[in-house]
């Protein structure tokens, strides 16, 4: 039996609070926690935290926030866990942990990441546990709270059904992001009918599920996902800004350890440099504006690959990019020696970058067991089937995934040789 | 170019073989909690800790031809089969990984089943709560499971013994 500490009755606010929003109309605000984590600082910093890091290169309206994000996530669990009947504790759990599921994230976290090998998820679980404001207003609840909304993002919390309206494979996340990320891209890719989604979804057996005459509204939302994916998150340009600064942090790091004399000495930057425990208040304090600040300090670096590197991203003077094909590994192995022999350091200006997606996967019958949960139709004599063997439009783009590789580089540097070996000559 | 791509393929290298997407998961997670240069996120899903990202390497190295995957029948379920390939193993000439010996290790890991690789990399997962908080996570979050206390002491026991191997 999983232990729990005695919950207060949750405070209600005198009235309703609501915001406006562009993509539900109205996010309804009626629990005191709720409304105080809003308020929190922590809850605040994400204001300064673009939502899509480097899209805004290529789509210039993408410039909303995590903020934005984390606050429609919360509104479209809300619009859910309206339709179940759920004890007033897991309402609040769900409810909570949707407001707060990204208060980890830093700036532009997909480069900065995987050159510091941080986890966004880790830091977002630290900010919930730790000594933070976010951590006294959920105790507020019970002492255990805060401990059961980390477990509730992290995965571990013992009720999956609760766990699966954040993350799975139709989550409150997803349904936010693609409608939001469409509407400030301002592509047409994203949109799917989420109202009657929403309308149509019930719990059988603990799991949730869609009613089978919203079929046609998820093929859409499968549809908009694949499409967001290859149109919008994966687009060339997006992905090669994120490359420079990707080069660009794996470039102070190494100047750092090798003591390099920095004209302006990235301080709030030095605990990740160092690989070690970066402190809390430490990791909150860093955002958006600290990065550009800095680059923009560092086009004037007298290190010639790392002002470059901060110019080409402060002026958006990007890589270019073309197709590679990765069983042509003995040419990247040439391009380096190219590279080299042409005075250009290939750590810093050539880079294989390969996204991929699976759309939507489930577990077929005979094979090895998998993990993801699929989605599941309520069928009209109340049996339950598996979305694609209903849907031909998902079944085509089920356990297909789509790889491509790009290989970024300046053109503006490289020689006419090198040029003709990167198309395959 | 493709680094992460070509440690699994190195580990597979050294490992001969290994059955099982599930064990295959458990022993990079294992092998990257002992310190071992794996960069995969790994989060907490049905059978433990599972990398999005490794399942995504592996069909690209299968994709590729750089792995072998070969079904097979068990009965009454069916189970991968993972070995690297000719031509696998050319790509590692030309895009060489330093990893250091894993060998001993991966010896010990391979020899295991993938369901008592779950119990060890859970309670490796979990490294940062009590005993008495892990058991307790175990019994909940595993519950389909049924691991006995005695199976937990034994991947307690059988940690510290991968930890003398590294």
């Amino acid at each position: 039996m999983y232990k729990t500490d005695h919950m207060k009755t949750p405070i209600l606010l005198d009235e309703e609070k609501v915001f406006k929003d562009p993509v539900h109309r109205y996010i309804h605000v009626r629990y005191k926690v709720i409304w105080d984590l809003i308020n929190s600082r922590e809850f605040q910093r994400l204001r300064r935290i673009r939502q899509l890091g480097t899209s805004h290169y290529t789509f210039h309206g993408a410039e909303h926030s995590r903020l934005n994000h984390s606050l429609g996530v919360y509104e479209v669990m809300r619009r859910m866990v309206s339709k179940f009947n759920l004890s007033e504790e897991e309402t609040l759990l769900c409810l909570c942990s949707a407001l707060l599921h990204d208060i980890g994230h830093g700036p532009f976290s997909h480069s900065f990441e995987k050159v510091f090998k941080t986890d966004h998820e880790q830091w977002t679980q630290r900010i919930i546990e730790g000594n933070t404001e976010v951590h006294h207003i959920l105790r507020e609840i019970s002492d255990d709270f805060p401990k059961k909304v980390s477990e509730v993002i992290g995965k571990t919390y013992p009720n999956k059904m609760v766990v699966s309206l954040i993350t799975s494979q139709f989550d409150a996340d997803r349904m936010d992001y693609l409608l939001r990320d469409a509407y400030y891209t301002g592509v047409n890719y994203g949109n799917f009918d989420m109202e009657r989604i929403l309308r149509l979804l019930r719990i059988v057996d603990d799991q949730v599920v869609i009613k089978h005459s919203g079929m046609h509204a998820m093929e859409d939302y499968i549809v908009s996902r694949y499409q967001m994916y290859w149109q919008v998150y994966f687009h060339p340009v997006t992905r090669s800004a994120e490359v420079i600064l990707r080069k660009i942090f794996q470039r102070a790091k190494e100047l750092y350890q090798n003591g390099y004399p920095f004209r302006t000495y990235p301080e709030p930057m030095v605990s990740f440099f160092k690989d070690g425990d970066i402190p809390l208040d430490q990791y909150l304090e860093f955002e958006e504006s600290t990065v550009f600040y800095y680059i923009g300090e560092w086009c004037k670096e007298s290190d010639t690959i790392f002002s470059d590197l901060c110019q080409r991203f402060l002026y958006r003077r990007l890589f270019k990019y073309v197709q590679y094909d990765p069983n042509d590994y003995r040419t990247w192995a040439d391009l380096q020696d190219l590279f080299l022999k042409q005075g250009i350091d290939p750590r810093y200006y050539l880079e294989l970058d390969s996204p991929s997606d699976l759309p939507y996967d489930f577990y077929q019958m005979g094979q090895e067991e998998e993990e993801k949960l699929p989605i599941l139709l309520e069928m009209p004599d109340g049996s339950l089937e598996e979305l694609s063997n209903q849907s031909i439009i998902v079944k085509a783009i089920s356990g297909k995934r789509r790889f491509d590789h790009k290989l970024y580089f300046p053109d503006d540097l490289v020689s006419e040789e090198i040029r003709s070996r990167l198309r395959g000559n | 170019m493709l680094q992460e791509h070509a440690k699994v393929l190195h580990l597979l290298e050294q490992a001969g073989e290994v059955v099982g997407r599930k064990k295959l998961q458990k022993i990079v997670y294992i092998t990257q909690k002992l310190k071992f240069e794996f960069n995969q996120r790994f989060q907490f899903h049905f059978y433990g800790p599972y990398s999005e990202t490794l399942s995504l390497e592996i069909e690209e190295l299968c994709q590729l031809g750089f792995l072998e995957e070969m079904l097979e029948d068990k009965g009454n379920y069916n189970v991968y089969r993972y070995q690297i390939t000719d031509k696998g193993k050319d790509f590692l000439a030309h895009i060489p990984v330093e990893m250091g010996n894993m060998l001993p290790l991966l010896d010990k890991l391979n020899q295991s089943t993938a369901r008592f690789l779950e119990l060890v990399s859970t309670v490796f997962y979990f490294e940062n709560l009590s005993r008495a908080e892990v058991e307790e996570k175990v019994f909940t979050l595993k519950a389909k499971s049924n691991y006995t206390k005695e199976e937990i002491t034994e991947a307690y026991h059988w940690i510290e013994e991968l930890k003398k191997l590294v």
